[in-house]
This record gives C-alpha cells, structure tokens and sequence, in this order.
C-alpha cells in the first residue's frame, strides 16, 4: 500500500480528502504508483503528467523522505519507507505565482 | 417569466449570475472550481441546462467541465487534446519556428442544435471537436495544415484561437479567429479553410496587407444575417458584407479604435457595441472613463454609453470574451472588467449597474435566456 499526498487542488478535483492509497504490484517507482492513482481517480489523467508522453508537468515535484524525487526517472524504485508505506510520497504544487 | 443566466469565467473561478427578466436583482453563485483560471463557459442553444467550462492552471493543466443542471452540479470530462499527427512549428515571437504545443482552452462554443458536440478554440491555435459531449476531442487539422499555419506567430496573450461563429443557416460555414493570424473560414464543415482577411490592414507586421498575421481580437455576427461579420481588430473596428471575402473599417468617430469585444443587438442586426481601450500599450480606457460605443448605423456613427459607468479614474480593461447580450424583448447587455465588476444594461445600453463589484478578473461573460 502506497500513500499519497495531493496538492489540495487536485484532492477536490479526485474529491478525496487526506492522503490516498494506491496498491502497486512489484517494486513501487513513480510511475508504477502514478499508473495505479490514475486508475483509482482518472480525473486525475493530466493534471499531474503528460497523457501520453507521460512527463511531469513542469510545475509539479515529487517529495518523499525529506528528498526531492522531481528529477529522478520515472522507473527509479521509490524509498523503502514509501514502499512500505512508513512515509507518503508528496506530490506538490510548485511554489510560484499568486 | 423569463430569467437571465450569465456564466462567467474568472481568473480565480466560475460564477453563475442569474434574474429574473426585469434584471434587478441577482443571485450570485460561485466559485466554482474555486483557485482555477476559468477562461470560458458555454451553455448549449439546444439544452441550455448542458454547460461547458474551459477549468485550467498553471500547475495542473486544462480540465473541461460539463454541467447537465445549469451549473448546479458538474463533472470533469475529457481533457486530452492531442493535434493531429506531427504537429510542426509555426514562428515565434522572434520569427523563428517554434513547436506547436498545447497550452489551453480558451473558448467552447456549443453547437446549434446538438448538446453533445462542441468545438473548442486552443492556444496554440487549433480548432478541436467533440461529439460525445466532451469526452474525446478530435482536432480538425484542415485549419492548421491548410498552408500559412508555419507563418502564423502568437499575439501579446498567446497564440489563441478565441472565437468560434457557427453559421445559423449553413451547417457547414465556420468562422474562426486567431490572435496573431487573422480570421479563417470553412465551407465543408472544417474540412478546408482559407484565410478571410482581405481589406485588413495592420501597420505592426511587416507587410500591413498581409494574408495572415492580423491581430483579430473578436469577430460578432447577428443571427438573422450570418454574411455579416464585425471584427475588433487590435486596431480598427472592422465590417465585412459577403462573409469574409472582404472588409472594410467602420472606426468612424471612436475616440480611439483599440479595443477587444465586440456584439451585436439581439435584435436590431445593425446595432453593435464596442469598448474602447487606449491604446495597445495602455489597456484601459481613455482618460479614466469607462464607455461602452454603440453603433446603431453598423459602424461609423458610435455614440458613448456612459450612465452607470465609473467616468472618472477607471482603469480596467474588458477582455475580448467577457460581453455577451441576451434576447428579451429589451435586449440586455453584459461586460466584465479585469477589476472584477460585471455590469448589466437592460435596455440596451442606455443605462449600466454592477451586478457584481469584486470578483476576480474576469475572464468571460455569457449570456442564456432562459423560458
């Protein structure tokens, strides 16, 4: 079980409120878990990647662990304490306009 | 008895404004989608109650929402906008080519008879459709590819495709305008297009005669009369008989013809209203105060509109999608301004109030009559 934290913007558009859970089969990465929240929530499908390129949109991070995973590629294993679910992966509006 | 709605699109949310026919009294309801750019919202000529809202953001991207309740409830649909095949480059600011690349709706127009198909007006420029009531968009790429697309460069405000003029009497004729490329029409259904901005004349671009390249800002037609086209041009108010072939300017005596909407009467063909703007390097109106220009002799001949209206230290600006009439006997007229005022004329324009002083910018007006 993989937790997520959604920027609030995108907790009202999946109409969840908190963290979400996602399952992931195998060794969960960013893209693995993206996969499986896009699953759970479709409404999410673009607003965090790319529908088909499937980049990060440039105004969105990931954090989890006190590490920004932004830069990391997409099929890079996720820390052992989002794999096991001790910590949650953080995606997170970037800070910039008003 | 009848009742008015205005959907409009602000910086930071939707809102719905609506009354009863006399237009005194409003309820105001919103925001919706509260913190996203809303740049437009539609309702159906043939389901009024089917609304549609172009919900975007710097972050998250572009959502398109659809309301079967007049803007009770609503529910995202699909928002994939893919162009169709390689896209290409059309130029840059610096005249450079530079990728086509999705960035966002900003306009959706219904169409006439048919609540689940909808075109949407996308920077950077293309016209896409849907027929499934907002699922799945498809792109008609005859407008991109019909040969001058790679000339094509973005105005000031991105390079947009901000209006969409579904022809009344000929399902096959669209209009379409493009910030900076000019107006482009279709006979066969957005198979083909060709460029309709003969008798332009924009002294910023190299060759102020050119086939494209025109900073069109809006373009009005009347229902009754679709072969009869008014055009806000980044400079000059503009007026076309045959459908595009041909332009001419109808400034006449405007105290400046810089401006971004333009409507026309619900029912009086040759009325039309413009809002003029100081300059392109000064976007709000001329010595602080706020007019709107009615022309009752289309074009030519403007007279201002001021009762109601800020005449002294006024400064916003009205953008080219927020005016909108609607079709009671005594045809009311709405704008909203960049200060977050949205004003209404129940007769036409003789006399304005705010219907609202403080919203966010505002991004879009529409207007629905209601039964």
């Amino acid at each position: 079980m993989i937790r997520v934290m959604l920027p609030a913007h995108l907790r009202t558009l999946a109409n969840v409120n908190g963290e979400v859970k996602v399952d992931v089969t195998g060794q969960p990465t960013q893209r693995l878990v993206l996969d499986a929240l896009e699953a759970s929530y479709p409404r999410l499908r673009g607003t965090i990647r790319d529908h088909v390129t499937k980049q990060r949109r440039p105004f969105i991070r990931f954090f989890a662990c006190e590490r920004d995973l932004s830069l990391e590629p997409p099929d890079t294993p996720l820390p052992a304490a989002v794999a096991s679910g001790a910590e949650p992966l953080l995606v997170v509006g970037a800070m910039a306009g008003g | 008895m009848s009742k008015v709605r205005l959907l409009v699109g602000t910086r930071k949310g939707a809102f719905v404004l609506t009354s009863d026919g006399k237009r005194q009294q409003w309820e105001i309801d919103g925001p919706h989608f509260a913190g996203w750019e809303i740049y437009h919202v539609k309702g159906s000529p043939a389901d009024p109650d089917r609304l549609y809202a172009s919900q975007t953001s710097g972050w998250f991207g572009q959502l398109i929402q659809r309301s079967n309740d007049g803007g009770k409830t609503w529910e995202p649909v699909g928002n994939q906008f893919a162009y169709d095949g390689v896209p290409g480059t059309h130029q840059w600011y610096d005249g450079t080519p530079h990728p086509w690349e999705f960035k966002r709706v900003w306009h959706l127009e219904p169409s006439l008879n048919d609540p689940d198909t909808i075109f949407a007006g996308v920077e950077d420029a293309a016209l896409f459709r849907s027929s499934d009531g907002g699922q799945s968009w498809h792109e008609l790429p005859g407008l991109r590819g019909h040969g001058s697309g790679p000339h094509w460069q973005p105005g000031a405000g991105g390079m947009c495709l901000h209006t969409i003029l579904l022809d009344p009497r000929d399902p096959k004729r669209i209009f379409v305008a493009i910030s900076a490329a000019g107006a482009f029409r279709t006979d066969d259904s957005g198979e083909t297009w060709r460029p309709i901005n003969r008798g332009l004349k924009s002294e910023q671009i190299p060759d102020p005669n050119a086939e494209v390249g025109h900073c069109v800002h809006r373009i009005a037609m009347h229902s009754s009369r679709p072969n009869v086209l008014f055009m806000q041009k980044h400079w000059d108010v503009m007026r076309s008989d045959d459908a595009g072939e041909s332009w001419r300017e109808v400034s006449g005596n405007l105290p400046t013809d810089f401006g971004f909407p333009i409507e026309v009467h619900a029912h009086e063909p040759e009325t039309i209203y413009v809002v003029p703007i100081k300059s392109d390097s000064e976007h709000f109106p001329l010595e602080g105060k706020l007019r709107v220009y009615r022309s009752r002799t289309g074009g030519n001949e403007w007279e201002a509109l001021t009762k109601g209206l800020p005449q002294s230290d006024c400064y916003v600006n009205v953008l080219r999608d927020a005016s909108s009439v609607d079709s009671l006997d005594t045809c009311g007229i709405y704008f909203g301004t960049t200060g977050g005022q949205v004003y209404a004329s129940a007769n036409a324009g003789d006399s304005w109030a705010p219907i609202v002083r403080d919203l966010p910018p505002v991004l879009s007006v529409e207007a629905q009559t209601l039964a």
